[in-house]
């Protein structure tokens, strides 16, 4: 026989929201069948009604308690628990605010200087967009964007005068600050319009290395100077950097371009006040050294080349192996084997265990699928690496190793014990400079206690690897 | 830009944090954003309307247009007069919808709505000539107006007229009956109807003399009631305007009071009429719901038909369907099952008792207020059993999918930042963040009224859906 219990009480309140919670509350302790806890408004009485209860004798400003129990012994329980529940107060909590789930809600709100995007490539295009939309310049990491989002971005970007830096685009400084893989360089009066992420951190690096500042770098993307895209991010850099008073000289750094599109970047960089150094890289063009050369030369400095520890004596084997991650390096690379031996130059990793000379970028998108990039994690080249420097057909071993912000922390811990390990003559291109956080010239210094031989210049030590390569076994090439 | 690569100080970084943390070793102030992957089928249709070239400045037009408006109540007169409704013609709330398919407490109340008007003796007589089409049905929204939960509309209802004085367009709302058992929550019985004929033959009359009165009213306290200004008072004083609407319907009270002693007995009603009208409107927490769903309407009708905008100008449910309606749509309805609150219920009802999501008043949702203010009105949070801190956390949130915020309307705990208003479908789709309705539940049975309040979001399918639509509409205009 269930068991009622109606109380009033007079000058009791809480608002309906809180009853309507104690009452659920108070319906779910053991021994109730029903709780209702409210005001005694005609609403909540026709309501008690409804539930079976008796009415008493009330006015509206007071509560009424009503709860059917499974037996009059429960009821002290239950009373208990509508007086808990009546003063429970939930704990102080200051829920941390949740990060802007949007670059446009972040930029709202923050209102950064610039956007750095790096999401997966399907979705940087409404990131990018979200900056333009905000009168921000952008900087696109992200590889594996549709060429016609990028063209939409940048012609998007042009009419509203702003920067899109990328797609794909691996490293910049803008202002001095590194974006991506970027090298620490000091302020100077060189401004860098760059197509390519690599290519870009050599010539900081050289021109680091002949005391030659940078006031900015700008990447533009691989496919910036292709007929479809029309070079926009590339004119727009070339006026950013000619109106920089900062910057003295202008280099821009890229794949030779689509004839029309090479003309217009040519009238456009003439119509500068500020002179251009064109560095267009490819067959039977300058490489990337040569340009740096230039520059510093146009400055009335010289850079210094030399290496640091020579490579061991030459062996049996006869072929070129190179193991890169950096793409336009790699791309140099294979372009200057190719060159210096008439042969054709394997660029698939399957190469590096093929008869004739192999050029890798372990960067390539193919090899990049499900892991990070190899400048950040270099298991693979490192196994790679052992393989190649076990096969008695290898004559030497050409490696980048790309310092700077975004890389690993101390790449030159990995490669030393398999240098360390073999016979096979080892030449380094160390990209870096002096301020990068890895630490140029200890990263120099371990690799050369492992054996190595440390080049400045990637052109340089691909040249020495291919004479080591081709020396007799035992002597020095 | 002015400078021509000028030193970054803060950056915006989605994606890789490892770039990001490259930023903070370099001294800069880096914003990280929480990237994630956008609603499943809507990569592309995204990647179309961000790169539709119409949308910034057509999204930017809507969002300044609706700002702009400001709501005054002008009038209160029947439907029949001001919205043209003629005997047998029956409006609702939400999408198009046909008796056949109308939930129980949308048949309620347009039963009792038969009833009243006189069509019918007994409602339970009137099914039948609504299911043979008899008597006909129409949204609400097609007529510039709104309605709570049934939103069942009549002819010889009273309703409110708000008006902008810049354009004088219109929007209008009916008189609100209080809780419980009401026709709005599908009720119909006598005491139901008798309300509804006071409603009709006291109350709205009597406003309608203080409204005119006060709007004849040269002196400084006199002319049109403020709709909009005394929302702005209200969302600083604890109300979100659409499950709390206590303060503004007491400064509603205040303003009108007056005008009712005075011009009521001109208009030929008593003492007690004039009394009675006043503990209406004072005892009904709800009464200005009715004047902040039509001014929150009045608002966002500015936004509609401008190409190539994203923004949500619609949110409705008729009890069946949940539909939405954006500026750059026309009036095409894009609907989803509407789902069940999650709240508190009165009395022994529960969750199985509660009808699927009902009414216009999520018109306020869509102008920025009710759940997205939950920040302003944190009790509101404990229909869900939440804290606090989830008050505030659901109005930044909504500031995640929305195109900008109402200098106007603000939240105090917040440091007065404005609630956040325009709702982009776009940014709906690459956040999956789903607009958050308060809400009131109304029984699934008809007749039974109100069975709690809580919670509520759309079918996250019906953003997807606009989306496609806008960018088919882009990809057309090339």
């Amino acid at each position: 026989m269930s068991h009622e219990h109606v109380e009033v009480r007079a000058g009791a309140y809480a608002d309906s929201v809180a009853l309507l919670q104690v009452s659920r509350t108070v319906a779910g302790t053991p021994g109730v069948e029903a709780a209702q806890v409210a005001m005694a408004t005609d609403l909540n009485l026709e309501v008690l009604a409804q539930m079976g209860f008796t009415l008493p004798a009330t006015t509206p400003d007071a509560m009424v308690v009503a709860l059917r129990l499974a037996d009059a012994d429960a009821l002290p329980a239950a009373l208990a628990a509508v007086d808990a529940a009546l003063v429970r107060r939930r704990s102080d909590t200051t829920a941390e605010v949740a990060p802007h789930r949007t670059t446009r809600a972040a930029l709202r709100e923050h209102g950064g200087d610039l956007a750095l995007v790096s999401v997966p490539g399907s979705g940087a295009f409404l990131e990018a967009m979200d900056a333009l939309d905000a009168d921000r310049d952008v900087m696109v990491f992200s590889d594996n964007v549709p060429l016609a989002q990028e063209v939409a971005l940048k012609r998007t970007a042009a009419e509203r005068g702003l920067l899109v830096m990328g797609p794909d685009c691996g490293t910049a400084v803008v202002g001095g600050v590194g974006l991506g893989f970027a090298n620490v360089v000091e302020p100077g009066p060189v401004g860098l319009v760059a197509a390519s992420g690599t290519g870009c951190q050599q010539l900081l690096a050289l021109l680091d290395r002949a005391g030659v500042g940078v006031a900015s770098a700008l990447g533009v993307g691989g496919r910036d100077l292709s007929a479809e895209v029309g070079g926009l991010a590339t004119l727009e850099a070339l006026r950013r950097l000619d109106a920089d008073p900062a910057v003295e000289v202008i280099v821009l750094v890229s794949k030779p371009p689509a004839p029309e599109v090479g003309e217009a970047v040519e009238r456009a960089a003439a119509a500068l006040s500020t002179p251009v150094e064109l560095a267009l890289l490819g067959p039977g063009r300058a490489d990337l050294t040569e340009v740096a050369e230039r520059v510093v030369t146009r400055l009335g400095l010289s850079v210094d080349l030399a290496p640091s520890g020579t490579a061991r004596a030459a062996v049996d084997g006869t072929l070129v192996r190179g193991l890169y991650v950096g793409g336009t390096l790699a791309q140099e690379a294979a372009l200057l084997l190719a060159d210096g031996t008439g042969t054709t130059v394997g660029r698939a990793a399957a190469d590096l265990a093929g008869p004739g000379h192999a050029v890798v970028d372990f960067g390539d998108d193919e090899l990049t699928v499900g892991r990070a990039h190899p400048m950040i994690d270099p298991t693979l080249r490192d196994e790679h690496l052992a393989r190649v420097l076990a096969d008695p057909a290898t004559g030497a071993v050409v490696l980048d190793v790309v310092l700077g912000h975004g890389a690993e922390a101390d790449p030159a811990a990995g490669l030393a014990p398999l240098v360390a390990g073999s016979a096979v003559p080892v030449v380094v291109a160390l990209v870096g400079t002096r301020g990068d956080p890895q630490g140029h010239d200890a990263q120099a210094a371990a690799l050369v206690a492992a054996g190595a031989e440390v080049h400045p210049s990637n052109a340089a030590a691909v040249r020495r690897a291919l004479a080591l390569a081709l020396s007799p076994a035992g002597g020095a090439a | 830009m002015s400078s021509p690569a000028p030193t970054p100080e803060r950056v915006t970084t989605s994606g890789i944090a490892l770039l990001s943390d490259a930023l903070v070793d370099q001294a800069v102030a880096v914003d990280r954003v929480d990237w994630r992957p956008p609603m499943p089928g809507t990569e592309a249709d995204l990647v179309t309307v961000a790169g539709d070239p119409l949308r910034r400045t057509a999204n930017a037009r809507a969002l300044e247009a609706v700002l702009g408006v400001q709501a005054t109540l002008v009038d209160v007169a029947p439907a029949s007069e001001v919205l043209g409704l003629g005997r047998g013609e029956f409006l609702h709330a939400g999408p198009p919808i046909t008796w056949d398919r109308a939930s129980g407490p949308l048949r309620g109340g347009l039963m009792a709505g038969a009833a009243f008007e006189g069509l019918v003796d007994d409602p339970e007589a009137a099914p039948a000539s609504f299911a043979d089409g008899t008597f006909t049905l129409g949204p609400c929204h097609h007529r510039g107006a709104v309605g709570p939960m049934a939103g069942v509309v009549t002819p010889s209802m009273w309703m409110f007229v708000l008006e902008d004085p810049e354009t004088g367009r219109r929007t209008y709302c009916s008189l609100n009956e209080g809780l419980g058992k009401v026709l709005r929550y599908g009720a119909y019985s006598p005491d139901v109807l008798e309300r509804l004929r006071w409603m009709a033959d006291v109350l709205g009359p009597l406003l309608r003399a203080a409204v005119r009165a006060k709007a004849a009213d040269t002196s400084p306290k006199g002319g049109a009631v403020d709709v909009t200004g005394i929302l702005t008072q209200m969302l600083q004083m604890g109300d979100e305007a659409h499950n709390r609407n206590r303060a503004g319907t007491l400064m509603l009270l205040r303003d009108l009071a007056p005008y009712l002693v005075t011009a009521g007995p001109d208009a030929g009603f008593s003492a007690d009429d004039v009394a009675a009208a006043l503990a209406f409107v004072g005892g009904n927490d709800h009464f200005f719901l009715n004047l902040a769903m039509p001014a929150c309407k009045l608002a966002l009708d500015a936004a509609r038909g401008i190409e190539g905008a994203t923004l949500v100008v619609a949110m409705a449910r008729n009890g069946t369907d949940f539909g939405i309606q954006t500026a750059g749509t026309g009036d095409e309805w894009f609907t989803g099952p509407a789902q069940v609150a999650e709240g508190l219920f009165l009395g022994d009802y529960g969750p199985d008792d509660a009808n699927p999501d009902i009414g216009d008043s999520a018109i306020t949702e869509t102008a920025g207020i009710g759940g997205f203010a939950m920040a302003t009105a944190p009790a509101i949070v404990r229909l869900v059993g939440g804290s606090v801190p989830d008050a505030l956390a659901t109005t930044r949130r909504m500031h995640e999918i929305t195109l900008g915020e109402n200098p106007r309307w603000q939240v105090p705990v917040l440091e007065f930042q404005g609630t956040p208003t325009g709702i982009d479908v776009s940014l709906v789709c690459r956040t999956g963040i789903l607009p958050q309705i308060n809400t009131g539940m109304a029984g699934k049975v008809a007749g039974v009224g109100q069975v709690g309040a809580g919670l509520v979001t759309p079918p996250a399918e019906i953003f997807p859906a606009a989306l496609a639509r806008l960018a088919e509409l882009a990809r057309a205009r090339g």
